[in-house]
């Protein structure tokens, strides 16, 4: 796992553009501490953060091909290198190195920008094809790995992360008003937005070509992509045949991920999915199986008596980090420092300083269970959305809605604890039932609560935005011929995961302490097996991960395979008080003084906010989420624009 | 008592206002406004309100008496109070 960072514009002095290249390279020092690389042609300008995992020796980027005229950085792991380079040296292609990174130029000698679409990966790579003046960034298929760029000063940028890009354009330190809306709502800002005004993500399975006149080509190589509603299934024969398929895909995925030239281990949550991963890390015959855990104080989030009993049954060598609210509060403006995006749950804290033990116990490299849920329909969510889709077909039933009382078992203060109440809350916009958002509405009524502590000016600039017909004009067509789990799947594929957690609780977090994820779920064969499956057999019944928990069956024990989902979650804002009182830094930056200076918030609102977590009353979603909202965004302000500005 | 309703109904305002809508603005809170429609609380916002309840008027609010209709809006709310204190 690596940094990368570049540019392409008017030529520059070789020197100086190679100390502009090492300002920005500098800042992602995290993401790659084994080395520096560079290479300057011209306007073009490539540098690269190193973390060596796989060819230790000869894997130094930039790499470049025979005739030294196709020039590489990239981030991240190409786990099919080992065929894709034995076919290009059947073609003729001479290797350098044993690195995965130099499959990437001679496969563009071979085939141009669809070079892409041989890679399975996670990846985020700038490309310079000197001979054709161009330069080409690509991002995985999900978007693991991260990459932006924005036009400023005459010149297109690029970087792993936007601190890279505010280190040689300071003025690009300001927030986007339209991005905070949209990170208040969506949970993270909507691709190709950031917060930063003007600095774009490249999309997940996008490539991007910018030639040396400026023009720019960006092109989709890849999409979640489902069977039309209705169509018939013809794949498998049955049940039992697809979940042997997925079995053997599965094993492959992890084979693939197990490739490395430093030690493997593994998150484990105690839930189906880690654990599956740590079984199936042992069936392929890893050398180790060390793995690594988060316990909290509170049962609500503690899940360690399932995590030591799958290390009971794998017999691993496991760490498990006992993670204190306090120790949350105190680290969350590190977490956002590396985020560098508002977030509305402190989840990705204790992911953090996970990481950091994993560095401490030598390894570099962890296999974890991320995209599971997505991928084979393990949220509450999808089953809230079937519940609410049942119950509308016959609205005046009594015994429908009761089936709402079999969600969030997990919470304390459960949303269907009085079904009464529930059946009001859900029931509620039961006539978008049509819409392809219909199932994220209550999650973002939620959410959007935040928004009410928005400055006045900011508030009445974004009261005419419709953030569901906002997003639905971002969506593709088709989505209205596919089945409503699958509009489900689409929408929280590129929501909640490539805007949250693939960025704020999986790269960033990780990447803090220079440890590398890897998600064998992601695999793009995995999930293109699971979009073509029925919706029944993702989720049957009330049974979410149906076909998943039939292909593991034999593989883990009895009760870890009938485990319901308990989605990980971490204490949000009675982390940032300690009987009462705040920490000393979020005194400061929540302060009616602060918030007035800053400018996005209305003090008085926020103010109040604050006595009423302060006093332990925040019980309910909404007011946990807009306080970490509000501190992150404050946190923002602090990190990166006063700094800025300063 | 008029004058009981009364200061009901202006605790009942002043927590909603300051707990849930954040403000100090009443023309924020039409009395006879749902709540859950204008997303001022939703499922476990009314928990709250029943903790407020019971804390400030000595109540107790029954299981079976989680209905939206006596929490959804500021004058079902006056009203249910009033009823559990004629009734105790």
């Amino acid at each position: 796992m690596c940094g990368i960072a570049g540019f392409l514009g008017p030529p520059d002095a070789p020197a100086a553009a190679q100390a502009t290249l090492q300002r920005m390279i500098r800042t992602l020092h995290h993401r790659g501490p084994d080395g520096y690389g560079f290479h300057v042609d011209g306007g073009a300008g490539l540098a690269h953060a190193r973390l060596a995992v796989i060819d230790l020796a000869t894997g130094a980027q930039p790499i470049a091909n025979e005739r030294r005229n196709v020039w590489t950085v990239f981030n991240g792991e190409i786990f099919n290198y080992r065929s894709l380079r034995a076919e290009l040296q059947r073609r003729g292609h001479r290797f350098a190195t044993a690195s995965d990174t130099e499959v990437i130029v001679h496969l563009y000698e071979e085939h141009g920008d669809r070079f892409v679409e041989h890679l399975n990966g996670q990846f985020a790579i700038a490309l310079w094809d000197a001979e054709r003046q161009r330069l080409v960034l690509a991002r995985d298929r999900c978007g693991v790995r991260p990459l932006y760029h924005v036009r400023a000063g005459g010149r297109h940028w690029f970087a792993s992360e936007i601190k890279a890009l505010l280190a040689v354009r300071p003025e690009l330190a300001r927030l986007d008003p339209q991005g905070l809306a949209q990170a208040f709502t969506f949970w993270g800002p909507i691709e190709p937005g950031s917060v930063f005004a003007g600095v774009e993500c490249l999309p997940p399975g996008h490539l991007l070509a910018i030639e040396r006149d400026g023009r720019e080509t960006l092109s989709r190589y890849w999409d979640w992509s489902f069977p039309e509603q209705g169509a018939p299934q013809r794949r498998w024969q049955s049940v039992e045949q697809a979940a042997g398929e997925l079995r053997e895909l599965l094993a492959d995925a992890v084979r693939l991920r197990l490739q490395a030239d430093v030690p493997l281990g593994a998150y484990l949550s105690g839930g189906l999915d880690s654990s599956a991963v740590v079984a199936l890390m042992r069936e392929a015959g890893a050398a180790s199986t060390r793995t690594f855990s988060i316990a909290f104080d509170e049962a609500e989030f503690d899940e360690s008596a399932h995590q030591q009993a799958m290390v009971r049954h794998l017999g691993c060598e496991h760490t498990t980090l006992h993670c204190t609210r306090r120790a949350i509060g105190e680290a969350f403006p590190q977490l956002i420092r590396h985020a560098e995006a508002p977030v509305l749950r402190t989840a990705g804290v204790p992911l953090m300083l996970l990481a950091q033990q994993v560095r401490q116990a030598g390894y570099t490299v962890v296999l974890t269970g991320e995209g599971a849920d997505e991928v084979f329909g393990g949220y509450d969510l999808f089953k809230e959305a079937k519940v609410r889709r049942f119950w509308a077909r016959q609205p005046d039933s009594r015994f429908r809605p009761l089936l709402l009382g079999r969600l969030y078992g997990y919470l304390e203060n459960s949303p269907v604890r009085h079904a009464a109440l529930a059946q009001s809350f859900f029931g509620r916009g039961m006539e978008g039932i049509d819409r392809p958002v219909f199932a994220h509405v209550p999650r973002w009524t939620s959410s959007r609560h935040a928004l009410r502590f928005l400055a006045p000016e900011l508030r009445a600039g974004i009261d005419g935005w419709d953030p569901l017909a906002w997003y639905e004009q971002r969506l593709p067509p088709a989505i209205a011929r596919w089945s409503p789990l699958a509009r489900d799947q689409y929408v929280e594929a590129k929501t909640l995961l490539a805007a949250y957690l693939l960025p704020s609780q999986g790269d960033r977090p990780a990447m803090a302490h220079s440890i590398e994820g890897r998600f064998p779920f992601l695999d793009h064969r995995v999930v293109e097996f699971a979009n073509a499956l029925p919706a029944h057999w993702k989720i049957r019944g009330m049974t979410e991960k149906y076909l998943l928990r039939k292909a593991l069956a034999g593989l883990l024990p009895a009760d870890i395979l009938a485990r319901t989902k308990q989605p990980y979650r971490a204490p949000d804002q009675s982390s940032f008080f300690v009987d009462g009182e705040p920490l000393d830094y979020v005194a400061d930056l929540l302060s009616a003084e602060r918030i007035r200076a800053a400018g996005w918030f209305d003090a008085a609102a926020v103010g109040r906010l604050f006595e009423k977590c302060r006093h332990g009353r925040a019980i309910g979603f909404a007011d946990n989420q807009a306080f970490v909202g509000i501190l992150s965004t404050m946190l923002i302000d602090e990190l990166f624009l006063r700094r800025a500005a300063a | 008592m008029p004058t009981e309703a009364a200061s009901v109904e202006a605790r009942v305002r002043h927590y909603i206002l300051e707990n849930l809508l954040f403000s100090d603005d009443g023309s924020e809170l039409p009395n006879d406004a749902s709540l859950l429609d204008r997303g001022i609380i939703d499922s476990t916002g009314v928990l709250e309100v029943v903790m407020f309840l019971e804390e400030a008027f000595g109540i107790r609010v029954k299981a079976s008496e989680m209905l939206p209709e006596n929490f959804d809006s500021v004058n079902n709310i006056v009203r249910f109070v009033e009823r559990q204190r004629s009734v105790a």
